[in-house]
């Protein structure tokens, strides 16, 4: 694809027509001379980037997953001695007991990965590149060989992470939040020493990735939409990945500056964030840093973050809630609006994770206020979705199910958001269960049920067969219970004060929490059984991709969107002839008796006039 | 073996699961497409209600199961708010859980697909969607103005006759100095820290107000008496966490932070009111601070100011530790000491 034609923005329409007739010519003239390390392996094509994403982030959330199944064993069941982890692990975790070091070891992974490698780079880096060029009408992105780039620095920090894994001193354990002087000081733990430069640096790396998938997707967003698609004509997941893409082109380089001190704390000597501190029977010159300026850069991205791991969601949801119940999604502007509001909070509320850093109070108070602001555009949300199938006439499909899972999750987790922004009931619930229980619900299992529903969805548009059913209903109601039976009862010992990040709570010191030892049997064997079933998920993914039921019709959702205009195997550029003409909104589901009618059916003029949701200018 | 066993078994479950989704597949195909989501959207709606039915009766079973592991009532007036303030959150978000909950499962399950009818083309009513905003406003409103008054009481300055209790962390313990007599902590300088030398604050022995400081691992404080924590750490960020008294702060290193509270039952009232004789107050870190993070536990002892000024009495100061242990020189070798190193330049000019 000349990525000349594409960064020029397409204004007017005769713009737009010369530039679909410049991409018919060269379009056809690439397709045959690519190899296979073009076509498959440094492709410049979106959708494969899409799939290559897709591919990596799910290896990363097998070894993510697995992680969690690790401690929740330690967790579980601290007394009993479990072989095969001797065989994995050697000496870290000899007699079939991983060490303590090994067990935040795996918790800082665990986490890492879940939230950069899978929910980030996997969530959006998959959807944002196949869905903006397809939804959109365009014939790629705005620049395809900074797009090939993003995935190849993702790939290069996933080998960085993955290579801190098999070194002596082990990867990071300073958690995924990486406080100095923890992070910083190679005395501090064994994690310390050489796996926290390896997970900066990867770290780093991974940022370079995101600006550069970022900007890619704003610019295609905002220049490349065909005719017809005005902005308040897109799909809203092309609206939630738009936003998720301002939202990390704004907060990554902030984490990449504090990451960058830290480097320097560690390697030259500097102290940025290290002030009076003694630590293997010396103490160290370092005066004047402080280290609640690195929980400031560091949340700067990391709240901005959690809505970047949960945009992307919101938004499938909202497509699949109105295309699975036949019915326009309720309330469009709102559902816009509430994104943009979310989005633009998101960046006034980051020293809600910093209540009892010793942080000034009364600057902790506007950031209550902005918290607690954040649950009117998440309420909205949750109203529209809820007002979308009522009245619907809801194909129970497994994106469908995936969907209302999502909206479920997302008020269980959602609510205990409004505690835990009360700085007041911080003082009590912060870093105790009650916190994972919440984060896991909203930010975590959410995000996977959105990005499950969105992959059950377009799995055939993207490989053009279907995945098994059956299989897909048992993966929903499996992962659905289990985290309920997971993450509920896990908010009562965050009542008790159990606090998180415990090796273990059997030392006669802690003999209060005792009394939580079956629930804590219980958690892991529900864990193990909800990871055994994602399992299950990737062989029907891969299965299907070779062996599923090939898609016969189209459009077999019978959707209004433009990426099922395409046919059935979509080849480079996407659309063999001319690029489709938007006529209307992407939600005139059961529009006057009319099932669906396709974005690219022009208005007729019988059409009521009152129907037309949206006068957008062209 | 058994393990080898486990795999098989596990292994041979699956390919049935498999086996069966693939015929189920067939069978779909077979059926016709229309039919099979038919039965499809009746089942799933089916077990979308199903689904409500049984969790609302789960969240019951779990609460029965669960409520009497919760903690005892909170021990500080602090707390007493706090737990107030969360029962008015519990309210508030409990309602909207089940409405909205509840709604989306009847929903779910009222309008499955069925053949013959078809959906409505509603989707805007500005009416109501002016209320679903400004109903959450008004709420948040009113849990930002509880929430910030109980912040801003807790956060506010101690009384002044709080007394005062210095607490640092360090990797995988905690230490309370108390400032003795003289009602002065003395000055610190983490650079004089010595384990060996019986100093493991870095105490400043020429400052008078260190020599009746006494320093504990445990933390001692006086029924009904507000006191105020001055928390710090030697080496990485620990956290105070106070899950009797809810309360909660950082030891950041470098950044002095405070903590005051008022207990409100002794250790003996606590153990009587708990039934559990052997009950004791506990100060647990919570925020990572390396491998031995979890076994960072403090005990707390709450007691009468008699009891907690005997207890004071019979402990010795660390300076005393320091001098008996011959960490610090005696007055006498001090002062012949001292002119060394003035009279070095002397002997050189000789």
């Amino acid at each position: 694809m000349s990525s000349e034609v594409h960064s020029g923005q397409v204004l007017g329409a005769q713009q737009a027509v010369a530039a679909v007739a410049l991409h018919e010519g060269d379009g056809h003239a690439h397709h045959h001379h690519q190899s296979f390390i073009t076509k498959y392996i440094f492709s410049q094509d979106h959708k494969i980037i899409s799939r290559q994403f897709l591919i990596t982030g799910m290896i990363w959330a097998m070894i993510g997953g697995f992680f969690s199944v690790i401690f929740r064993l330690q967790l579980g069941f601290p007394d009993k001695s479990f072989p095969f982890l001797e065989t994995i692990f050697g000496h870290w975790a000899a007699g079939g007991h991983i060490s303590p070091e090994l067990y935040y070891q795996l918790v800082t992974m665990h986490g890492t990965i879940m939230i950069f490698f899978v929910l980030t780079a996997g969530l959006s880096g998959t959807f944002s590149n196949f869905l903006i060029p397809l939804q959109l009408g365009a014939r790629d992105m705005a620049s395809p060989f900074l797009n090939m780039l993003s995935y190849w620095f993702f790939f290069i920090a996933s080998v960085i992470m993955i290579s801190s894994l098999f070194i002596q001193t082990g990867p990071s354990e300073a958690g995924w939040t990486a406080y100095p002087p923890l992070s910083a000081l190679r005395e501090a733990s064994e994690g310390s020493k050489t796996g926290m430069d390896l997970w900066l640096i990867s770290m780093a790396v991974f940022v370079v990735s995101q600006l550069l998938a970022g900007l890619n997707y704003i610019s295609t967003i905002l220049n490349m939409r065909t005719k017809g698609m005005s902005m308040t004509r897109m799909p809203l997941t092309i609206w939630a990945l738009f936003f998720t893409a301002i939202l990390g082109v704004l907060s990554f380089p902030v984490l990449l500056s504090g990451f960058i001190l830290l480097l320097f704390d560690r390697n030259l000597g500097t102290s940025f964030y290290l002030s009076d501190i003694y630590i293997a029977g010396h103490a160290l010159p370092n005066q004047g840093g402080s280290p609640i300026l690195y929980e400031h850069l560091f949340w700067f991205l990391g709240h901005p973050e959690v809505y970047i791991v949960m945009l992307p969601g919101m938004g499938i949801t909202s497509d699949m809630l109105a295309t699975h119940s036949r019915k326009p999604i309720f309330g469009y502007l709102a559902m816009v609006g509430s994104l943009f509001a979310i989005a633009s909070l998101s960046f006034l509320v980051w020293a809600h994770h910093m209540f009892v850093s010793g942080m000034n109070p009364f600057l902790g108070a506007f950031f209550v206020l902005f918290t607690l602001l954040i649950a009117v555009p998440s309420s909205v949300k949750v109203f529209n979705w809820i007002a979308t199938i009522w009245k619907g006439n809801i194909q129970y499909t497994v994106p469908a199910l995936f969907s209302i899972g999502f909206v479920s999750i997302f008020i269980s987790g959602g609510l205990t958001g409004i505690w835990l922004g009360n700085s007041a009931l911080d003082l009590h619930l912060h870093d105790t269960y009650f916190v994972i229980a919440h984060f896991h619900l909203v930010m975590g299992i959410a995000a996977f049920f959105g990005m499950f529903a969105g992959l059950y969805h377009w799995f055939p548009k993207m490989f053009g067969r279907f995945m098994n059913n059956t299989l897909g209903y048992i993966h929903f109601w499996v992962t659905f219970i289990g985290a309920y039976l997971m993450f509920w009862p896990m908010h009562y010992e965050g009542l008790a004060g159990m606090p998180r990040r415990y090796y273990e709570y059997s030392a006669d010191a802690l003999a209060v929490y005792h009394r939580f030892q079956g629930l804590n049997e219980f958690i892991s064997v529900v864990a193990i059984l909800v990871f055994a079933v994602q399992l299950m998920f990737v062989f029907n993914f891969f299965y299907s991709i070779f062996k599923g039921r090939p898609v016969k019709d189209p459009n077999p959702w019978k959707a209004n969107t433009l990426e099922w205009t395409t046919p059935i195997h979509v080849g480079h550029g996407n659309w063999p002839g001319e690029i489709p003409e938007v006529h209307r909104w992407p939600y005139d589901y059961s529009k006057n008796g009319i099932d669906f009618i396709p974005q690219t059916v022009p208005v007729s003029p019988a059409e009521e006039e009152v129907a037309e949701p949206v006068k957008a200018p062209q | 073996m058994s393990g080898f066993f486990v795999v098989i078994v596990l292994l041979l479950l699956f390919i049935i699961v498999v086996q069966i989704a693939k015929a189920s597949e067939y069978v779909a195909i077979l059926k016709g497409e229309k039919k099979t989501q038919e039965q499809n959207n009746r089942l799933h709606a089916t077990l979308m209600l199903v689904f409500l039915i049984v969790g609302l009766i789960g969240l019951y079973v779990c609460h029965e199961l669960l409520k009497d592991k919760l903690l005892p009532v909170a021990a500080s007036v602090q707390g007493v708010a706090i737990d107030h303030m969360m029962t008015v959150t519990l309210v508030i978000t409990g309602i909207v859980f089940f409405i909205t909950q509840i709604l989306l499962f009847v929903f779910a399950y009222k309008y499955r697909g069925r053949e013959g009818h078809q959906a409505s083309y509603y989707h805007e009513n500005s009416k109501i969607e002016f209320f679903w905003t400004a109903i959450p406003a008004l709420t948040m409103t009113i849990l930002v103005a509880i929430g910030l008054k109980h912040w801003f009481t807790i956060t506010s300055a101690a009384p002044p006759n709080a007394m005062v209790v210095e607490v640092t962390g360090k990797q995988f313990n905690w230490m309370f100095r108390y400032p003795g007599k003289d009602g002065v902590l003395g000055k610190k300088d983490y650079r004089l820290i010595d384990e060996g030398k019986f100093n493991p604050l870095g105490q400043v022995w020429s400052d008078p107000y260190n020599h009746d400081d006494v320093v504990s691992s445990e933390l001692h404080l006086v029924v009904g008496r507000p006191v105020k924590l001055e928390i710090g750490s030697r080496d990485v960020i620990h956290d105070v966490g106070l899950p009797y008294f809810r309360l909660k702060m950082d030891a950041v290193p470098g950044v002095p932070t405070t903590l005051w509270f008022t207990p409100k039952y002794t250790t003996a009232q606590m153990a009587k009111m708990t039934g559990d004789p052997n009950f004791v107050y506990k100060l647990v870190c919570d925020q990572l601070c390396g491998a031995g993070h979890y076994s960072m536990v403090a005990n707390i002892v709450v007691e009468t100011q008699q009891e907690f000024d005997q207890w004071l009495a019979s402990q010795k100061s660390q300076y005393q530790l320091a001098k008996e242990g011959g960490a610090i020189p005696s007055d006498s070798t001090r002062m012949a000491m001292l002119p060394v190193s003035s009279k070095k330049p002397e002997v050189s000019l000789k």
